[in-house]
Protein backbone atom coordinates (compact mmCIF):
# COMPACT_ATOMS: atom_id res chain seq x y z
CA UNK A 1 0.00 0.00 0.00
CA UNK A 2 1.22 3.62 -0.79
CA UNK A 3 2.14 5.60 2.63
CA UNK A 4 0.15 8.13 1.61
CA UNK A 5 -2.97 6.55 0.99
CA UNK A 6 -5.91 8.41 3.70
CA UNK A 7 -8.03 4.83 3.23
CA UNK A 8 -6.40 1.94 2.78
CA UNK A 9 -9.13 -1.13 2.24
CA UNK A 10 -8.11 -4.51 2.13
CA UNK A 11 -10.24 -7.85 1.82
CA UNK A 12 -13.38 -5.85 3.23
CA UNK A 13 -16.62 -7.94 3.23
CA UNK A 14 -19.88 -7.08 4.90
CA UNK A 15 -22.65 -9.78 5.49
CA UNK A 16 -26.02 -8.71 6.29
CA UNK A 17 -28.12 -11.09 7.96
CA UNK A 18 -31.91 -10.93 6.81
CA UNK A 19 -34.01 -13.11 8.76
CA UNK A 20 -32.38 -16.50 8.32
CA UNK A 21 -30.74 -15.35 4.15
CA UNK A 22 -26.87 -14.28 4.59
CA UNK A 23 -26.56 -11.45 2.00
CA UNK A 24 -23.08 -10.74 0.87
CA UNK A 25 -22.94 -6.76 0.14
CA UNK A 26 -19.11 -7.08 0.14
CA UNK A 27 -17.13 -9.88 -1.01
CA UNK A 28 -13.36 -8.91 -0.50
CA UNK A 29 -12.86 -4.87 -1.65
CA UNK A 30 -9.36 -3.46 -1.79
CA UNK A 31 -9.40 0.12 -2.31
CA UNK A 32 -6.40 3.07 -1.97
CA UNK A 33 -7.56 6.36 -2.19
CA UNK A 34 -4.86 9.21 -1.25
CA UNK A 35 -4.71 12.48 0.51
CA UNK A 36 -6.10 15.18 -1.62
CA UNK A 37 -7.78 13.14 -4.17
CA UNK A 38 -11.28 13.16 -5.75
CA UNK A 39 -12.68 9.92 -6.18
CA UNK A 40 -15.86 8.65 -7.10
CA UNK A 41 -17.14 4.74 -6.80
CA UNK A 42 -19.62 4.37 -9.38
CA UNK A 43 -21.69 1.43 -9.61
CA UNK A 44 -25.62 0.50 -10.02
CA UNK A 45 -27.73 -0.02 -7.34
CA UNK A 46 -27.17 -2.88 -5.17
CA UNK A 47 -23.54 -3.11 -6.02
CA UNK A 48 -22.38 -2.16 -2.58
CA UNK A 49 -21.32 1.11 -2.61
CA UNK A 50 -23.19 2.56 -0.18
CA UNK A 51 -22.45 -0.33 2.18
CA UNK A 52 -18.80 0.74 1.46
CA UNK A 53 -19.68 4.44 2.12
CA UNK A 54 -21.35 3.83 5.84
CA UNK A 55 -17.77 1.53 6.55
CA UNK A 56 -15.56 3.78 5.56
CA UNK A 57 -17.59 6.59 7.76
CA UNK A 58 -18.10 4.65 10.69
CA UNK A 59 -21.49 4.37 10.48
CA UNK A 60 -21.69 0.58 10.03
CA UNK A 61 -19.27 -2.20 11.40
CA UNK A 62 -17.21 -4.52 9.03
CA UNK A 63 -17.52 -8.21 8.80
CA UNK A 64 -14.00 -9.40 7.95
CA UNK A 65 -11.03 -7.23 6.33
CA UNK A 66 -8.85 -3.97 6.81
CA UNK A 67 -10.15 -0.63 6.36
CA UNK A 68 -7.62 2.34 8.04
CA UNK A 69 -8.99 5.99 7.62
CA UNK A 70 -6.14 8.30 8.10
CA UNK A 71 -3.90 5.48 9.47
CA UNK A 72 -6.57 4.73 12.20
CA UNK A 73 -7.83 0.79 11.47
CA UNK A 74 -11.51 0.51 11.79
CA UNK A 75 -11.23 -3.41 12.70
CA UNK A 76 -12.52 -3.97 15.68
CA UNK A 77 -13.54 -0.07 16.94
CA UNK A 78 -16.54 -0.22 19.19
CA UNK A 79 -19.22 2.58 18.85
CA UNK A 80 -17.92 5.15 21.05
CA UNK A 81 -14.62 5.07 19.03
CA UNK A 82 -16.62 4.66 15.65
CA UNK A 83 -18.78 8.21 16.91
CA UNK A 84 -15.30 9.68 17.93
CA UNK A 85 -14.13 9.04 13.94
CA UNK A 86 -17.20 10.85 12.68
CA UNK A 87 -16.47 13.52 14.89
CA UNK A 88 -13.16 13.93 13.87
CA UNK A 89 -11.99 12.57 10.62
CA UNK A 90 -14.98 12.28 8.46
CA UNK A 91 -17.18 14.46 6.93
CA UNK A 92 -20.58 14.06 5.27
CA UNK A 93 -22.69 15.00 2.54
CA UNK A 94 -26.03 12.84 2.26
CA UNK A 95 -28.20 12.66 -0.99
CA UNK A 96 -31.05 13.91 0.91
CA UNK A 97 -28.62 16.64 2.61
CA UNK A 98 -29.93 15.83 6.45
CA UNK A 99 -30.06 19.22 7.80
CA UNK A 100 -31.95 19.57 10.97
CA UNK A 101 -35.03 20.79 10.41
CA UNK A 102 -35.07 23.58 13.27
CA UNK A 103 -31.85 24.89 13.08
CA UNK A 104 -30.55 27.95 10.94
CA UNK A 105 -28.32 27.00 8.26
CA UNK A 106 -25.80 28.75 10.09
CA UNK A 107 -26.56 26.17 13.33
CA UNK A 108 -26.83 23.37 10.97
CA UNK A 109 -22.69 24.18 10.38
CA UNK A 110 -21.81 25.09 14.36
CA UNK A 111 -23.42 22.11 15.72
CA UNK A 112 -20.65 19.96 14.49
CA UNK A 113 -18.18 22.67 15.51
CA UNK A 114 -20.02 22.35 19.14
CA UNK A 115 -20.26 18.32 19.10
CA UNK A 116 -16.35 17.98 18.48
CA UNK A 117 -15.57 20.88 21.04
CA UNK A 118 -14.45 23.11 18.90
CA UNK A 119 -14.71 27.07 18.61
CA UNK A 120 -18.06 27.85 17.01
CA UNK A 121 -17.17 30.84 15.07
CA UNK A 122 -15.98 30.79 11.58
CA UNK A 123 -12.76 31.85 10.70
CA UNK A 124 -11.83 33.95 7.89
CA UNK A 125 -10.67 31.07 5.63
CA UNK A 126 -14.16 29.24 6.40
CA UNK A 127 -15.86 32.68 5.99
CA UNK A 128 -14.59 32.48 2.35
CA UNK A 129 -15.61 28.92 1.83
CA UNK A 130 -19.03 29.70 2.36
CA UNK A 131 -18.31 32.85 -0.08
CA UNK A 132 -17.33 30.56 -2.56
CA UNK A 133 -20.74 28.12 -1.59
CA UNK A 134 -22.44 31.24 -2.02
CA UNK A 135 -24.41 30.34 1.22
CA UNK A 136 -22.83 33.47 3.45
CA UNK A 137 -26.26 35.56 2.87
CA UNK A 138 -28.69 32.29 3.22
CA UNK A 139 -27.21 31.75 6.61
CA UNK A 140 -29.67 32.62 8.83
CA UNK A 141 -32.88 30.94 6.72
CA UNK A 142 -34.04 27.71 8.13
CA UNK A 143 -33.87 24.44 5.84
CA UNK A 144 -37.39 24.72 4.74
CA UNK A 145 -36.56 28.39 3.66
CA UNK A 146 -33.58 27.10 1.21
CA UNK A 147 -33.63 25.53 -2.08
CA UNK A 148 -32.18 21.99 -2.54
CA UNK A 149 -28.69 23.22 -3.98
CA UNK A 150 -28.99 25.79 -1.39
CA UNK A 151 -29.60 23.42 1.41
CA UNK A 152 -27.10 20.98 -0.35
CA UNK A 153 -24.40 23.48 -0.22
CA UNK A 154 -25.18 24.07 3.34
CA UNK A 155 -24.50 20.43 4.10
CA UNK A 156 -20.94 20.33 2.37
CA UNK A 157 -20.00 23.48 4.33
CA UNK A 158 -21.06 21.40 7.38
CA UNK A 159 -19.00 18.64 6.53
CA UNK A 160 -15.80 20.62 6.07
CA UNK A 161 -16.21 23.45 8.81
CA UNK A 162 -13.82 21.09 11.12
CA UNK A 163 -11.49 20.08 8.86
CA UNK A 164 -12.00 16.41 8.32
CA UNK A 165 -9.19 14.06 6.83
CA UNK A 166 -11.97 12.89 4.35
CA UNK A 167 -15.24 14.30 2.74
CA UNK A 168 -17.64 11.41 1.69
CA UNK A 169 -20.44 12.02 0.09
CA UNK A 170 -23.28 10.09 -1.32
CA UNK A 171 -25.35 10.89 -3.97
CA UNK A 172 -24.92 14.46 -3.71
CA UNK A 173 -26.73 15.09 -6.83
CA UNK A 174 -29.16 12.50 -6.57
CA UNK A 175 -31.89 15.18 -5.22
CA UNK A 176 -30.65 18.21 -7.53
CA UNK A 177 -31.91 18.80 -10.97
CA UNK A 178 -29.38 19.50 -13.79
CA UNK A 179 -27.97 22.71 -13.19
CA UNK A 180 -27.99 22.74 -9.18
CA UNK A 181 -25.87 19.69 -9.63
CA UNK A 182 -23.64 20.87 -12.06
CA UNK A 183 -23.14 23.95 -9.63
CA UNK A 184 -22.68 21.69 -6.67
CA UNK A 185 -20.17 19.29 -8.47
CA UNK A 186 -17.96 22.42 -9.41
CA UNK A 187 -17.93 23.20 -5.91
CA UNK A 188 -16.83 20.02 -4.91
CA UNK A 189 -14.17 19.91 -7.37
CA UNK A 190 -13.32 23.61 -6.63
CA UNK A 191 -13.04 22.55 -2.29
CA UNK A 192 -10.64 19.58 -3.77
CA UNK A 193 -8.68 21.23 -5.93
CA UNK A 194 -8.15 24.61 -3.62
CA UNK A 195 -8.18 23.54 -0.33
CA UNK A 196 -6.89 20.07 -0.99
CA UNK A 197 -9.80 17.75 0.43
CA UNK A 198 -9.83 14.66 -0.18
CA UNK A 199 -13.27 13.48 -1.32
CA UNK A 200 -15.19 10.15 -2.00
CA UNK A 201 -17.79 10.25 -3.47
CA UNK A 202 -20.72 7.65 -4.51
CA UNK A 203 -22.71 8.00 -7.20
CA UNK A 204 -24.50 6.21 -10.05
CA UNK A 205 -24.27 8.93 -12.30
CA UNK A 206 -21.38 8.84 -14.81
CA UNK A 207 -21.88 12.94 -15.22
CA UNK A 208 -21.15 13.72 -11.93
CA UNK A 209 -18.43 10.88 -11.64
CA UNK A 210 -16.49 12.72 -14.47
CA UNK A 211 -15.82 15.60 -11.34
CA UNK A 212 -13.68 12.83 -10.22
CA UNK A 213 -10.13 12.68 -10.63
CA UNK A 214 -10.56 8.65 -10.40
CA UNK A 215 -13.35 6.13 -11.11
CA UNK A 216 -13.78 3.07 -9.13
CA UNK A 217 -16.54 1.19 -10.34
CA UNK A 218 -18.55 -1.44 -8.06
CA UNK A 219 -20.88 -4.75 -8.91
CA UNK A 220 -21.85 -7.12 -7.03
CA UNK A 221 -20.06 -6.29 -3.94
CA UNK A 222 -16.66 -6.06 -6.07
CA UNK A 223 -14.54 -3.57 -6.78
CA UNK A 224 -14.40 -4.28 -10.88
CA UNK B 1 -54.37 18.49 38.56
CA UNK B 2 -52.36 18.31 41.46
CA UNK B 3 -52.56 21.84 42.61
CA UNK B 4 -56.69 22.30 41.28
CA UNK B 5 -57.52 19.51 44.06
CA UNK B 6 -54.96 20.18 47.05
CA UNK B 7 -56.79 23.73 46.73
CA UNK B 8 -59.91 22.44 46.80
CA UNK B 9 -58.91 20.68 49.70
CA UNK B 10 -57.43 23.20 51.44
CA UNK B 11 -60.35 25.95 50.21
CA UNK B 12 -63.49 23.28 51.36
CA UNK B 13 -61.65 22.89 54.61
CA UNK B 14 -60.66 26.35 55.48
CA UNK B 15 -64.34 27.47 54.47
CA UNK B 16 -65.76 25.43 56.98
CA UNK B 17 -63.51 26.73 59.92
CA UNK B 18 -64.27 30.30 58.68
CA UNK B 19 -67.99 29.19 59.24
CA UNK B 20 -67.99 27.57 62.18
CA UNK B 21 -65.19 30.18 63.66
CA UNK B 22 -68.35 32.45 62.48
CA UNK B 23 -70.61 31.34 64.62
CA UNK B 24 -68.78 33.04 68.00
CA UNK B 25 -69.51 29.82 70.30
CA UNK B 26 -66.78 28.50 72.60
CA UNK B 27 -67.21 25.24 72.45
CA UNK B 28 -68.70 22.53 70.01
CA UNK B 29 -70.26 19.48 71.05
CA UNK B 30 -70.65 16.65 68.42
CA UNK B 31 -72.01 13.32 68.36
CA UNK B 32 -69.76 10.34 68.97
CA UNK B 33 -67.86 8.71 66.50
CA UNK B 34 -68.58 11.88 63.96
CA UNK B 35 -65.99 13.23 61.77
CA UNK B 36 -64.70 16.52 61.46
CA UNK B 37 -65.52 17.68 58.25
CA UNK B 38 -69.14 16.00 58.22
CA UNK B 39 -72.31 15.36 59.63
CA UNK B 40 -75.12 13.21 58.26
CA UNK B 41 -77.53 12.02 61.29
CA UNK B 42 -78.47 13.72 64.50
CA UNK B 43 -78.43 11.50 67.13
CA UNK B 44 -77.66 14.19 69.95
CA UNK B 45 -81.47 15.25 72.02
CA UNK B 46 -82.21 18.11 71.64
CA UNK B 47 -82.63 18.23 75.38
CA UNK B 48 -78.74 18.54 75.96
CA UNK B 49 -78.29 22.26 75.18
CA UNK B 50 -80.59 23.21 78.41
CA UNK B 51 -78.87 20.63 80.25
CA UNK B 52 -75.56 22.12 79.13
CA UNK B 53 -76.16 25.69 80.31
CA UNK B 54 -77.16 24.51 83.84
CA UNK B 55 -72.65 23.79 83.64
CA UNK B 56 -70.73 26.42 85.63
CA UNK B 57 -69.27 29.07 83.14
CA UNK B 58 -71.64 28.25 79.92
CA UNK B 59 -73.88 30.85 79.46
CA UNK B 60 -75.51 29.64 76.08
CA UNK B 61 -75.95 26.62 74.28
CA UNK B 62 -77.43 26.20 70.94
CA UNK B 63 -78.48 23.24 68.94
CA UNK B 64 -78.06 22.65 65.13
CA UNK B 65 -79.23 19.78 62.67
CA UNK B 66 -77.37 19.19 59.68
CA UNK B 67 -78.48 17.71 56.37
CA UNK B 68 -76.11 16.48 53.97
CA UNK B 69 -77.35 17.52 50.25
CA UNK B 70 -76.27 16.58 47.19
CA UNK B 71 -72.62 17.28 46.43
CA UNK B 72 -70.98 19.38 49.03
CA UNK B 73 -73.72 20.71 49.75
CA UNK B 74 -75.90 20.72 53.46
CA UNK B 75 -78.93 22.33 55.00
CA UNK B 76 -78.91 23.91 58.77
CA UNK B 77 -82.20 23.84 60.65
CA UNK B 78 -81.47 26.40 63.25
CA UNK B 79 -83.90 28.55 65.88
CA UNK B 80 -83.45 31.97 64.28
CA UNK B 81 -83.48 33.69 68.09
CA UNK B 82 -81.18 31.06 69.60
CA UNK B 83 -78.73 31.96 67.02
CA UNK B 84 -78.73 36.08 67.20
CA UNK B 85 -78.28 35.35 71.55
CA UNK B 86 -75.54 33.82 70.44
CA UNK B 87 -73.60 36.24 68.17
CA UNK B 88 -75.95 38.90 67.09
CA UNK B 89 -77.39 36.68 64.35
CA UNK B 90 -76.98 36.99 60.76
CA UNK B 91 -76.13 40.28 58.69
CA UNK B 92 -78.91 40.33 55.71
CA UNK B 93 -78.12 41.68 52.73
CA UNK B 94 -81.59 41.14 50.80
CA UNK B 95 -84.72 40.21 52.79
CA UNK B 96 -84.85 39.11 56.21
CA UNK B 97 -84.99 35.89 59.01
CA UNK B 98 -86.93 33.50 58.56
CA UNK B 99 -90.38 33.81 59.75
CA UNK B 100 -92.78 30.70 58.73
CA UNK B 101 -91.96 27.39 58.59
CA UNK B 102 -91.38 27.22 54.96
CA UNK B 103 -89.16 30.18 54.96
CA UNK B 104 -85.27 29.55 54.11
CA UNK B 105 -81.98 31.68 54.10
CA UNK B 106 -79.09 31.52 51.89
CA UNK B 107 -75.70 33.03 51.89
CA UNK B 108 -74.67 35.62 49.28
CA UNK B 109 -72.30 33.00 47.34
CA UNK B 110 -75.11 29.83 47.36
CA UNK B 111 -77.67 32.91 45.85
CA UNK B 112 -75.17 33.70 43.20
CA UNK B 113 -74.34 30.36 42.36
CA UNK B 114 -77.91 29.37 42.22
CA UNK B 115 -78.72 32.97 40.59
CA UNK B 116 -81.72 33.18 43.91
CA UNK B 117 -83.54 36.03 44.79
CA UNK B 118 -85.67 36.93 47.63
CA UNK B 119 -89.50 34.87 47.00
CA UNK B 120 -87.65 32.27 44.98
CA UNK B 121 -88.77 28.88 45.57
CA UNK B 122 -86.27 26.36 45.75
CA UNK B 123 -87.22 22.63 46.34
CA UNK B 124 -84.80 20.85 48.64
CA UNK B 125 -85.32 17.87 50.92
CA UNK B 126 -88.40 16.73 48.82
CA UNK B 127 -90.13 20.30 50.21
CA UNK B 128 -90.54 23.29 48.68
CA UNK B 129 -88.99 26.58 50.59
CA UNK B 130 -89.62 30.09 49.85
CA UNK B 131 -86.72 32.48 50.38
CA UNK B 132 -87.11 35.28 53.14
CA UNK B 133 -83.63 36.01 52.60
CA UNK B 134 -80.32 36.05 51.51
CA UNK B 135 -77.22 36.79 54.36
CA UNK B 136 -73.38 37.91 54.40
CA UNK B 137 -71.38 34.67 53.77
CA UNK B 138 -69.35 32.77 56.50
CA UNK B 139 -71.15 31.96 59.65
CA UNK B 140 -72.24 28.26 60.14
CA UNK B 141 -74.17 27.77 57.21
CA UNK B 142 -74.81 28.02 53.70
CA UNK B 143 -78.31 27.29 53.75
CA UNK B 144 -80.41 27.38 57.19
CA UNK B 145 -84.16 26.75 57.53
CA UNK B 146 -86.25 26.49 61.01
CA UNK B 147 -84.86 24.01 63.25
CA UNK B 148 -88.30 21.89 63.60
CA UNK B 149 -89.30 21.76 60.46
CA UNK B 150 -86.13 20.32 59.19
CA UNK B 151 -86.09 17.60 61.62
CA UNK B 152 -89.94 17.03 61.13
CA UNK B 153 -89.12 16.52 57.43
CA UNK B 154 -86.21 14.58 57.70
CA UNK B 155 -87.58 12.25 60.60
CA UNK B 156 -85.60 13.41 63.21
CA UNK B 157 -87.70 15.42 65.95
CA UNK B 158 -86.03 16.09 68.87
CA UNK B 159 -82.73 15.72 67.80
CA UNK B 160 -79.22 17.44 67.39
CA UNK B 161 -76.50 17.14 65.15
CA UNK B 162 -74.04 19.60 66.64
CA UNK B 163 -74.12 21.96 69.78
CA UNK B 164 -72.31 25.15 69.88
CA UNK B 165 -71.85 26.65 73.32
CA UNK B 166 -70.83 29.96 74.96
CA UNK B 167 -69.06 30.54 78.06
CA UNK B 168 -68.47 33.96 80.08
CA UNK B 169 -65.20 33.63 79.94
CA UNK B 170 -63.55 32.13 76.58
CA UNK B 171 -59.69 31.45 78.58
CA UNK B 172 -62.26 29.22 80.97
CA UNK B 173 -63.15 27.24 77.35
CA UNK B 174 -60.60 24.55 77.62
CA UNK B 175 -61.41 24.30 81.40
CA UNK B 176 -65.06 23.82 80.85
CA UNK B 177 -64.07 21.47 77.79
CA UNK B 178 -61.88 19.03 80.16
CA UNK B 179 -65.06 19.52 82.74
CA UNK B 180 -67.86 18.44 80.19
CA UNK B 181 -65.44 16.03 78.87
CA UNK B 182 -65.71 13.48 82.11
CA UNK B 183 -69.74 14.12 81.95
CA UNK B 184 -70.15 13.41 78.85
CA UNK B 185 -68.34 10.39 77.87
CA UNK B 186 -67.70 9.75 74.16
CA UNK B 187 -69.11 12.68 72.97
CA UNK B 188 -66.38 15.01 71.08
CA UNK B 189 -66.13 18.07 72.90
CA UNK B 190 -63.71 20.75 71.36
CA UNK B 191 -62.97 24.32 72.12
CA UNK B 192 -63.84 26.06 68.41
CA UNK B 193 -60.01 26.62 68.59
CA UNK B 194 -59.06 23.31 68.69
CA UNK B 195 -61.90 21.94 66.24
CA UNK B 196 -60.72 24.59 63.79
CA UNK B 197 -57.22 23.57 63.95
CA UNK B 198 -58.28 19.50 63.39
CA UNK B 199 -59.78 20.90 59.68
CA UNK B 200 -56.30 20.57 58.24
CA UNK B 201 -55.51 17.84 55.11
CA UNK B 202 -52.99 16.07 57.87
CA UNK B 203 -56.03 15.91 60.78
CA UNK B 204 -58.65 14.61 58.80
CA UNK B 205 -57.98 10.76 57.82
CA UNK B 206 -59.59 10.68 55.04
CA UNK B 207 -58.83 13.88 53.42
CA UNK B 208 -55.44 12.50 53.83
CA UNK B 209 -55.51 9.07 52.14
CA UNK B 210 -57.87 11.07 49.14
CA UNK B 211 -55.07 13.95 48.50
CA UNK B 212 -52.52 10.60 48.60
CA UNK B 213 -54.83 9.03 45.93
CA UNK B 214 -55.25 12.18 44.04
CA UNK B 215 -51.28 12.36 43.99
CA UNK B 216 -50.29 8.88 43.12
CA UNK B 217 -53.29 8.80 39.68
CA UNK B 218 -51.88 12.47 38.70
CA UNK B 219 -48.06 11.07 39.03
CA UNK B 220 -49.44 7.91 37.64
CA UNK B 221 -51.15 9.37 34.59
CA UNK B 222 -48.29 12.25 34.23
CA UNK B 223 -46.06 9.60 34.31
CA UNK B 224 -47.68 7.94 31.09
CA UNK B 225 -47.91 11.03 29.15
CA UNK B 226 -44.81 12.26 29.26
CA UNK B 227 -43.30 8.77 28.26
CA UNK B 228 -45.83 8.74 25.62
CA UNK B 229 -44.72 12.05 24.20
CA UNK B 230 -41.38 11.30 25.00
CA UNK B 231 -41.45 7.88 22.91
CA UNK B 232 -43.09 10.17 20.11
CA UNK B 233 -40.86 13.16 20.03
CA UNK B 234 -37.63 10.22 19.72
CA UNK B 235 -40.13 7.95 16.86
CA UNK B 236 -40.61 11.46 15.07
CA UNK B 237 -37.42 12.62 15.86
CA UNK B 238 -35.25 9.37 14.59
CA UNK B 239 -33.94 10.50 11.23
CA UNK B 240 -32.64 14.28 13.66
CA UNK B 241 -30.69 11.59 15.73
CA UNK B 242 -29.72 9.57 13.31
CA UNK B 243 -27.91 12.74 11.29
CA UNK B 244 -26.33 14.14 15.21
CA UNK B 245 -25.35 10.41 15.47
CA UNK B 246 -23.67 10.67 12.07
CA UNK B 247 -21.68 13.99 12.44
CA UNK B 248 -20.07 12.83 15.98
CA UNK B 249 -22.77 12.88 18.47
CA UNK B 250 -21.83 11.01 21.01
CA UNK B 251 -24.39 8.61 23.35
CA UNK B 252 -24.53 10.52 25.92
CA UNK B 253 -24.92 13.98 24.12
CA UNK B 254 -28.52 12.71 22.41
CA UNK B 255 -29.04 11.75 26.48
CA UNK B 256 -28.59 14.86 27.25
CA UNK B 257 -30.27 16.75 24.66
CA UNK B 258 -33.37 14.39 25.18
CA UNK B 259 -32.92 15.08 29.18
CA UNK B 260 -32.62 19.02 29.25
CA UNK B 261 -35.80 19.17 26.92
CA UNK B 262 -37.59 16.80 29.43
CA UNK B 263 -36.37 18.75 32.07
CA UNK B 264 -37.39 22.10 30.30
CA UNK B 265 -41.35 21.02 28.70
CA UNK B 266 -41.96 19.57 32.25
CA UNK B 267 -40.69 22.81 34.01
CA UNK B 268 -43.05 24.67 31.71
CA UNK B 269 -46.25 22.14 32.30
CA UNK B 270 -45.59 23.00 35.20
CA UNK B 271 -45.65 26.66 35.41
CA UNK B 272 -48.56 26.20 33.00
CA UNK B 273 -50.14 24.00 35.68
CA UNK B 274 -49.87 26.98 38.23
CA UNK B 275 -51.27 29.57 35.73
CA UNK B 276 -54.00 27.18 35.30
CA UNK B 277 -54.90 26.80 39.04
CA UNK B 278 -55.55 30.17 39.09
CA UNK B 279 -58.17 30.26 35.87
CA UNK B 280 -59.64 26.95 37.76
CA UNK B 281 -59.88 29.53 41.17
CA UNK B 282 -61.51 31.91 38.82
CA UNK B 283 -64.22 29.72 37.16
CA UNK B 284 -64.92 28.45 40.67
CA UNK B 285 -65.54 31.33 42.12
CA UNK B 286 -67.43 32.80 39.56
CA UNK B 287 -69.43 29.68 38.96
CA UNK B 288 -70.02 27.45 41.88
CA UNK B 289 -68.75 29.85 44.71
CA UNK B 290 -70.66 27.85 47.32
CA UNK B 291 -70.00 24.18 46.53
CA UNK B 292 -66.49 25.05 45.32
CA UNK B 293 -63.76 26.57 46.84
CA UNK B 294 -60.50 26.94 45.93
CA UNK B 295 -57.34 28.68 47.43
CA UNK B 296 -54.23 29.22 45.74
CA UNK B 297 -51.80 26.11 47.99
CA UNK B 298 -47.78 27.94 47.68
CA UNK B 299 -46.32 25.44 49.68
CA UNK B 300 -47.58 22.54 46.87
CA UNK B 301 -45.85 24.47 44.14
CA UNK B 302 -42.38 23.12 44.63
CA UNK B 303 -43.97 19.22 45.32
CA UNK B 304 -46.12 19.23 41.98
CA UNK B 305 -42.95 20.96 40.29
CA UNK B 306 -40.92 18.14 41.74
CA UNK B 307 -43.54 15.46 40.87
CA UNK B 308 -43.55 17.11 37.31
CA UNK B 309 -40.00 17.06 36.69
CA UNK B 310 -39.42 13.40 38.36
CA UNK B 311 -42.37 12.10 36.63
CA UNK B 312 -41.16 13.28 33.04
CA UNK B 313 -37.16 12.10 33.70
CA UNK B 314 -38.43 8.61 34.12
CA UNK B 315 -40.70 8.84 31.28
CA UNK B 316 -37.59 9.89 29.05
CA UNK B 317 -35.35 7.21 30.10
CA UNK B 318 -36.81 4.44 28.35
CA UNK B 319 -37.29 6.12 24.95
CA UNK B 320 -33.59 8.13 25.69
CA UNK B 321 -32.08 5.04 26.10
CA UNK B 322 -33.70 3.45 22.64
CA UNK B 323 -32.57 6.63 21.06
CA UNK B 324 -29.17 6.53 21.38
CA UNK B 325 -28.62 2.26 20.73
CA UNK B 326 -30.79 2.77 16.96
CA UNK B 327 -28.75 2.36 14.42
CA UNK B 328 -27.27 5.45 12.40
CA UNK B 329 -28.15 4.31 8.74
CA UNK B 330 -30.88 3.01 9.62
CA UNK B 331 -31.71 6.49 11.80
CA UNK B 332 -30.83 8.14 8.42
CA UNK B 333 -33.39 5.86 6.47
CA UNK B 334 -36.26 7.01 8.43
CA UNK B 335 -39.45 8.48 6.55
Amino acid sequence: MNEAGIIEVEGLTKTYQVGDVAVHALRGVDLEIRRGEFVAIIGASGSGKSTLFHILGGLTPMTSGTVRINGRDLAGMTNAERTQLRKTTVGFVFQKYNLLPTLSAEDNIRIVQYIADRDTTFDPAFQEVLGLLGIADRLKHKPRALSGGQQQRVAIARGIVNSPAILLADEPTGNLDSENSAAVLKLMKDLNKRLGQTILMITHDAEAAAYADRLVKMKDGRIV
Amino acid sequence: MILTLVGVSYGTLDGTAQRTRGVGADILLRPPGSSAIGLSSAPMSDKIPALLMQEPHVTFAMGTMVQPLSGLDSMTGLDIEDFKRLNGGFHYLQGGPLVNDDDIIVDEYYARQKHLKIGDVLNLVNHDWKLSGIYEGGKLARICVKLHVLQALTGNPGHLSQIFVKVDDPSKAQAVVDALRLKYHGYQIYTLEEFTSLLSISSVGLLKSFIAVVIGVAVIVGFIVVFMAMYTAVLERTREIGILKAVGGSSGLILNILFRETLLLALLGAALGIVLTYGTQWLMKHAVPSSLVQETVYGWWPIATGIAVVGALLGAIVPGMKAVQQDVTEALSYE
